[in-house]
């Protein structure tokens, strides 16, 4: 395309009517009418697109993209942010829960002293328990030992004194004198032997 | 024989031994880049000087014959056509054309994650903003004036490199018109801003009492600032901009002219040297054109910021 209308500049050239006399250039520092014209015109389309339209759009996108760098960091900083925070949380969860179980475990061991030394007296309580019933049964075992031995030694007694001395020995207060004379002594004389 | 030595791994490949530096390869690459470029530069600029039979570059470069023209009653001329489009209008055309085709379809399928059209002109924008707005203006007033600066520095560069695209050849900026609406948007968006912001006298205030300094010395400084901002700013701008391509053009069309000069039609005992003389010039002046253009968009730019902070934020 510029070849085309670089021929027709040529063409043009050739056929200058004012080639003949040497005509003075005119001072380039006095700017011609028709010069100003289409250089206004230029400087006023070229203004009008440029800084309405064009160049606006260039920073839209230079501010969007601006905006998408500043943001993705901003967004990074808040994720940085959320993951602290829930480390941070983690690890007082961690803690609360390590102080509860240790605090549990207190509690558990003191429960479990307590209950060993409720089960001990108790077990003793009831040893002691034991051992009075015991007493006092062989002690009712003895009474009632004593109590038929008395009256089977004290028949006895008179039975065979009957024998031995041929008397009846009916008379009751006599015979229950005798047989508790009798006891008496046997009595002294156990208590004696057991004392040797 | 066992078959082992099918189990048997092939030596590690020799890697490259590593370079210090830039090898021999690239510089050569570029130094024949450099040669074709320019070789193609001659052509195309200074075989028009011939086809065209208009003499050796000058100032009339600037001036083209009138592609279109309409009989006016011009009131100082009498009766001359008046030129209406020509070729640095075309040059201008195409410059704007492109620049706004690249940029709005850039600008219709911006992603977030950009592919590699839309990541070089982001490069550019994002040079803009850095080096430039909020280098001079700060975060704050950079965002505000970031289109306008951005828009200028575009707009400067793209009619400014058409000196150095093949069969455009002159810089769209090489006529007056151009830099002088450019340096006028930036006188009123200088001003504007700092009104706006100060009120009219607070801005003269801003604008011709520099801070700082012994009230005696204000009956020197306040005529010397006011023509700086009026004036002077406004009219270094336009004139750095456009000597800067006037010169540039005729650096090279003068360079490549004489090549073109010396190797077809003069006969002179030096010819030959001077031709590849002139062609070295011709190739190293292309290579300067391109750097200028960027440089002189960039010095407009930053001054245009420097300008803005100077009657907007006088604190800093």
């Amino acid at each position: 395309m510029s070849t085309v209308w670089f021929a027709a500049f040529l063409a043009a050239a050739g056929d200058d009517p004012a080639a003949g006399h040497e005509a003075e250039p005119p001072n380039p520092l006095v700017p011609e009418i028709f010069d100003i014209f289409w250089s206004l015109l230029i400087v006023i389309i070229v203004g009008v697109v440029f800084t309405k339209w064009v160049l606006p759009k260039f920073q839209e996108v230079f501010d969007q993209r601006a905006e998408l760098i500043e943001g993705g960091i901003a967004k990074a900083d808040k994720a940085q942010e959320a993951a602290n925070a829930a480390l941070a949380e983690y690890q007082q969860q961690l803690a609360d829960a390590k102080g509860e179980a240790a605090r549990i475990r207190e509690e558990a061991r003191a429960e479990a002293a307590a209950i060993v030394a409720e089960a001990r007296t108790r077990a003793v309580e009831e040893a002691a328990r034991i051992a009075a019933a015991a007493e006092r049964s062989v002690e009712a075992e003895r009474q009632a030992a004593a109590v038929s031995l008395r009256t089977e030694v004290g028949a006895l007694a008179t039975d065979l004194a009957g024998k031995i001395v041929g008397e009846s020995l009916a008379d009751d207060k006599r015979l229950s004198r005798v047989v508790d004379r009798f006891l008496d002594e046997l009595e002294a004389s156990s208590t004696a032997g057991q004392a040797t | 024989m066992s078959d082992t030595s099918t189990t048997v791994q092939a030596p590690p490949r020799q890697t490259a031994p590593a370079k210090s530096g830039i090898g021999r390869g690239p510089i050569i690459a570029i130094v024949i880049a450099l040669l074709a470029i320019a070789g193609t530069a001659w052509v195309w600029v200074a075989v028009p000087y011939y086809s065209g039979g208009h003499g050796m570059p000058g100032v009339k470069d600037f001036f083209p014959e009138a592609l279109l023209s309409i009989s006016g009653s011009d009131p100082i001329s009498g009766n001359e056509p008046i030129t209406v489009i020509d070729r640095i209008f075309i040059v201008r055309i195409v410059a704007i054309a492109t620049l706004l085709a690249v940029f709005i379809v850039a600008a219709r399928r911006l992603t977030l994650v950009p592919g590699r059209f839309q990541a070089a002109l982001e490069w550019i924008l994002v040079f803009v903003r850095n080096n430039i707005v909020n280098e001079v203006l700060g975060e704050k007033l950079g965002k505000k004036y970031f289109n306008i600066i951005a828009t200028i520095f575009l707009t400067v560069l793209a009619l400014n490199i058409t000196g150095v695209v093949p069969f455009l050849n002159i810089a769209g900026s090489s006529r007056i018109a151009i830099p002088l609406m450019f340096a006028l948007w930036v006188f009123v968006l200088y001003i504007g801003a700092s009104v706006k912001k100060f009120g009219v006298f607070g801005f003269l205030k801003v604008a011709t009492m520099p801070p700082g300094v012994p009230a005696v010395l204000y009956v020197l400084l306040i005529p010397v600032e006011f023509l700086q901002t009026f004036i002077l700013r406004p009219a270094t701008l336009t004139i750095r901009l456009l000597a800067n391509m006037i010169a540039g053009h005729l650096l090279l069309a003068l360079c490549f002219f004489a090549t073109h000069e010396f190797l077809f039609y003069a006969t002179h005992n030096y010819q030959y040297a001077m031709w590849i003389l002139t062609f070295a010039g011709g190739a190293f002046f292309f290579a300067l054109e391109v750097f200028v253009a960027a440089l002189q968009a960039y010095v407009f730019a930053i001054l245009t910021a420097i300008y803005l902070q100077m009657v907007v934020d006088p604190e800093h």
